[in-house]
C-alpha cells in the first residue's frame, strides 16, 4: 500500500515539474497552469500525509484510504476538466464571433474599394 | 393617387452557406438568377479547400469568406449577420449543393410577404417531394417530427429542411442567436422560445448535384445526440408558446 502512495506522490512531482516547465517554455499560460498547479500539490500533500488520507477516509465511510486519496484526486482533476472546459465553450464562441466579423469587414471593404477608383 | 408616406421596397437576399461545393454553387447561383432576376446572391463560403468561392463569384453572386470553418450554423449566422447589417428585410436560405429548387424561391417569398409568420421551411413533405431523401434521414425525421410536436405545439413536417425564409425580426434574432453545429432542428425551438410563428409550404427536392453531404451514416448517431441536446437546452430556456 505505501508503494502506491509513492507512486502517487512522485506521479503529482513530475505533474508539477511538467507544468512549470510548460510555463517557463511559454507553451502553456500561467493562468491556465495555476488550476495544474494546485491539483498536482494537493495529490502530492495527500500522498505524504497519511493521517489526513485517514481521517478523510473515516469521513467518506470508505475503509481503504488510498480509495478516499483516489476519489480526491479523481474528483480535483474533474473539476480542472470542467473549467477548462468553460473555457474552451468560450473561446470557441469568441472565435466564431470573430471570424464572422472579420469575415463581414472584409465584405464591405472589398465593396467600398470596388466603389472608389484606384488611385 | 399618390400615398403621403411612400413605402420602402422590401428587399430580398438569397443566402447560400457553401463548403466545398465547386461542382454545384456555380450551377446554383445560375439557376437562382434564372428564378428571381436582379435579386443579390451572398455565397457564404465556409474556408472551402476546392475553388467554391471563385465558381460562386464566375456565376454572379457576391461571397462572404469565413476565414476558417465554422460549420452549418456559424456559416449560416454569418451570412444572416451581414444581411441584417445590410437592412435586408427578407433573406432566403437555399443550400449551395444543389438539392433545392430555386424555382420555388418565389413561393417562399410569397409567404413572408403575407406577414402571418416570421419564418418560412420550404418542406418537401407538404406535397410529398420528399423521394430523393434516403431512409436514415427519414426515419431521423419522422423521429424529430414526433419530438418536435409537442414543444411547438403544431406539427411541423419537414423540421430538417434547409429551405428556410426568414423576415427581418426573425433575421434580428438569429443574427444574435443562431444554433452553430446542425441548426435547422434547433432553429425551430428558439423560434418558438421567442412565440415566432413558422409555415411550410410544398418545395421540390432533388438529389444533391455534386460532392458530399456532411451528414454520414457514422455522423447520425452524434447528429441525433447534438440536435437532442441542443433542443433540450432551448426547451430549459423555454419562453411560452405563442397563443
Amino acid at each position: 500500500m505505501d508503494r502506491l502512495f509513492d507512486v502517487v506522490a512522485v506521479f503529482s512531482l513530475v505533474l508539477i515539474v511538467w507544468v512549470l516547465s510548460s510555463v517557463r517554455r511559454a507553451h502553456i499560460r500561467v493562468e491556465y497552469s495555476v488550476s495544474w498547479l494546485l491539483a498536482g500539490a494537493v495529490l502530492l500533500v495527500l500522498a505524504r500525509w497519511r493521517t489526513l488520507d485517514d481521517w478523510m477516509a473515516a469521513a467518506l465511510g470508505i475503509s481503504d484510504s488510498f480509495m478516499a486519496l483516489a476519489m480526491i484526486a479523481g474528483a480535483a482533476f474533474l473539476v480542472v476538466l470542467y473549467r477548462l472546459s468553460l473555457r474552451i465553450s468560450g473561446l470557441k464562441d469568441s472565435s466564431i464571433t470573430l471570424a464572422q466579423q472579420v469575415a463581414i469587414l472584409e465584405f464591405r471593404l472589398e465593396a467600398l474599394s470596388e466603389k472608389r477608383p484606384s488611385e | 393617387m399618390t400615398p403621403a408616406v411612400k413605402q420602402r421596397e422590401k428587399r430580398l437576399l438569397i443566402l447560400i452557406p457553401a463548403f466545398n461545393e465547386e461542382g454545384a454553387v456555380g450551377g446554383v447561383v445560375g439557376e437562382v438568377r434564372s428564378a428571381v432576376p436582379g435579386t443579390p446572391i451572398l455565397v457564404v463560403d465556409d474556408c472551402s479547400a476546392d475553388s467554391t468561392r471563385g465558381e460562386a463569384r464566375k456565376a454572379g453572386a457576391q461571397v462572404l469568406a469565413l476565414p476558417h470553418h465554422l460549420g452549418l450554423g456559424g456559416c449560416v449566422q454569418a451570412g444572416y449577420r451581414l444581411a441584417y447589417e445590410l437592412g435586408y428585410d427578407y433573406v432566403i436560405r437555399v443550400d449551395g449543393d444543389g438539392q433545392h429548387d430555386p424555382r420555388d424561391i418565389p413561393t417562399v417569398l410569397k409567404a413572408l410577404e403575407q406577414g402571418d409568420c416570421e419564418m418560412v421551411i420550404g418542406s418537401r413533405f407538404v406535397d410529398d417531394n420528399g423521394e430523393h431523401t434516403n431512409v436514415l434521414r427519414a426515419a431521423g425525421i419522422v423521429f424529430f417530427r414526433a419530438m418536435l410536436r409537442p414543444i411547438l405545439g403544431r406539427p411541423v413536417r419537414d423540421p430538417t429542411s434547409g429551405f428556410v425564409g426568414v423576415n427581418r425580426t426573425a433575421l434580428e434574432l438569429f443574427s444574435a442567436t443562431f444554433p452553430l453545429e446542425y441548426p435547422e432542428i434547433e432553429a425551430l425551438v428558439v423560434l418558438q422560445r421567442k412565440r415566432f410563428r413558422f409555415v411550410e409550404v410544398p418545395c421540390r427536392f432533388r438529389p444533391r448535384r455534386a460532392g458530399r453531404s456532411t451528414i454520414t451514416a457514422v455522423k447520425s448517431l452524434y447528429y441525433m445526440i447534438h440536435v437532442l441536446l441542443g433542443v433540450f437546452v432551448n426547451v430549459l430556456k423555454f419562453e411560452g408558446r405563442r397563443k
